[in-house]
């Protein structure tokens, strides 16, 4: 990391980015405050009683961290994989990692019954050898969401990786270092700041997933209906926009204050050397 | 979800459109020279049959065109409320049409047809569904509409008059999803329309729910105040309510009102 000796502000700002920015803040910021200024502040108490509120946060943050959690473990490697090794068909798989990002999250949830249904490819196994069902249950929507959310966090560590210093990595190596630890004490710390936007990625995308959750968890009250299938549901089946926006107001808050927190100690444009 | 019930929608016209093609429109109103286009909001259990009379009225009246949402009539309830554009509204429960007249979008709605439950498993009915109370078995994985939806509140009706409490495994948000759920065999039953199990043709086996423990949805038609093209649309519900039209739909498996 090189010193900076001033602020960025100080650099000067080209005066043509200044209209584009500024409407493309307003965009994003307006809807937000229409939120905060529209929500029925006086009605929240009888809202999040007559709606089963408590039991959809639960189970959307409960639901989200597990998303991140999973998609940790499984993703950091995968990302390394497709960042360091060479193989026939690794483009072919670097495309399947990132087709969740553009289908259709719908499309994702039908897509799981047919892998992971009763009838599914591999659930049909799953259901003979072990008994086990996943569509319509809690393990389930957990897998709905790491499937829509598990690319945004390989994607973002997989260009961490790319552009870290493997002369670090081949020191290392050199000095003795077994592969293991070349990656958990030279590699894994080298791309924090990635890792970081990665998992912070993935939980705010796995906190508003819907569309798979939806199809593959079945809608069911205090156990696979989270906070935006619930809010769904109350704006369009219950036809109730100010309960469903005072429904979604918390977990904007929770999501907020994460993203701020974490932006000014992990997300700040880290220079890849 | 929409996409879900456009698939399901599109795959079963395209099997309605080739057997129902012999009836041909009874329409009175030749003499008015209908044209220009309408936007249909039909709940989604009206999907094959509107289709269908869609179809046959743009036939007999060269010139006009129609756009229909199909959707939960509830869905479509809130959005007519939010102000969103439409000439007509077909609802599959009353309490749904009140909520819009209520809000001033509507006038003087006009009871079509009606529908009761049926029960649809898979092909061959796997799980030996035969009575409602089967449904209420512990093991026994079941789609149904929310209740707030005109297809969940007939169901929960039907649950009632039977005496059983069930747990459903899924609760859709329309009649359509919970047919499609049906129709991937992840569930075992889903309580559904009789017109639904009748369009669905042999992607499911339908299970006929005893009369003593049935129930009823009434449907109301009418059109929306802010319709840009009014004639058009009383001419589409004078159509629906005409012989021709109500013939189309009680051979979809609808009943008179």
């Amino acid at each position: 990391m090189s010193r900076r000796p001033r602020g960025d502000e100080q650099t000067g700002t080209p005066l043509l980015l200044v209209p584009p920015a500024a409407i493309g803040a307003a965009l994003l910021v307006v809807p937000a405050i229409a939120l905060v200024v529209r929500a029925p502040w006086s009605d929240l108490g009888p809202i999040y009683t007559q709606y089963r509120f408590w039991d959809a946060l639960r189970i959307s943050i409960v639901t989200s961290l597990e998303v991140t959690v999973i998609s940790l473990v499984l993703g950091l490697p995968l990302a390394w994989v497709l960042a360091r090794t060479r193989f026939i068909g690794k483009s072919l798989l670097r495309a399947a990692v990132t087709l969740p990002l553009v289908l259709p999250p719908v499309v994702g949830g039908i897509a799981l019954f047919f892998a992971l249904g009763q009838n599914g490819l591999v659930g049909r196994y799953l259901q003979q050898w072990f008994g086990w069902s996943i569509p319509f249950t809690q393990p389930g929507i957990v897998i709905a969401g790491t499937f829509v959310s598990m690319p945004f966090l390989v994607v973002t560590i997989e260009g961490g990786i790319r552009s870290a210093d493997r002369g670090l990595e081949e020191a290392a190596a050199t000095l003795g270092a077994s592969r293991w630890r070349v990656f958990s004490r030279v590699t894994v710390p080298s791309i924090l700041p990635s890792l970081a936007a990665g998992t912070v990625l993935c939980w705010a995308r796995a906190i508003g997933e819907f569309g798979a959750t939806s199809i593959f968890g079945g809608n069911i009250p205090g156990s696979t209906e989270t906070m935006p299938v619930l809010v769904l549901q109350v704006f369009q089946v219950k036809g109730d926009p100010e309960a469903a926006t005072a429904l979604s107001l918390p977990l904007m808050a929770v999501a907020i204050v994460v993203l701020v927190a974490l932006r000014d100690r992990w997300l700040r444009a880290a220079p890849s050397q | 979800m929409k996409w879900l019930a456009a698939t399901v929608a599109a795959m079963t016209v395209a099997v309605t459109a080739c057997s129902s093609s012999g009836g041909s429109s009874g329409d009175s109103r030749t003499g008015s020279s209908l044209s220009g286009s309408i936007t249909v909001f039909a709940a989604s259990s009206l999907t094959e049959a509107f289709t269908t009379l869609g179809d046959q009225f743009k036939k007999a009246h060269p010139g006009t065109d129609f756009t229909f949402s199909f959707d939960s009539s509830s869905t479509l309830a809130s959005n007519i409320t939010q102000g969103q554009n439409a000439d007509v509204f077909a609802s599959a429960s009353t309490s749904n049409m009140d909520t819009v007249v209520q809000a001033g979008d509507a006038e003087k709605p006009t009871n079509f047809v009606s529908n009761t439950m049926e029960i649809a498993t898979p092909p061959g009915n796997p799980a030996n569904i035969k009575t409602v109370a089967d449904l209420a078995h512990p093991g026994v994985k079941l789609a149904v509409c929310d209740p707030a939806v005109p297809c969940g509140a007939t169901a929960q009706q039907v649950f009632d008059n039977a005496k059983v409490t069930v747990k459903p495994t899924a609760n859709e948000p329309d009649v359509k999803s919970t047919l499609a759920v049906v129709e991937t065999k992840e569930v075992d039953a889903g309580m559904v329309y009789v017109t639904d199990v009748k369009a669905a043709g042999s992607k499911v086996t339908g299970v006929e729910i005893a009369s003593s423990v049935n129930a009823t949805t009434i449907y109301p038609i009418a059109v929306l105040k802010k319709a840009g093209n009014h004639d058009l649309a009383q001419a589409w519900v004078d159509y629906v309510l005409s012989a021709a039209g109500q013939k189309v739909l009680l051979a979809d498996g609808f009943s008179k009102p």
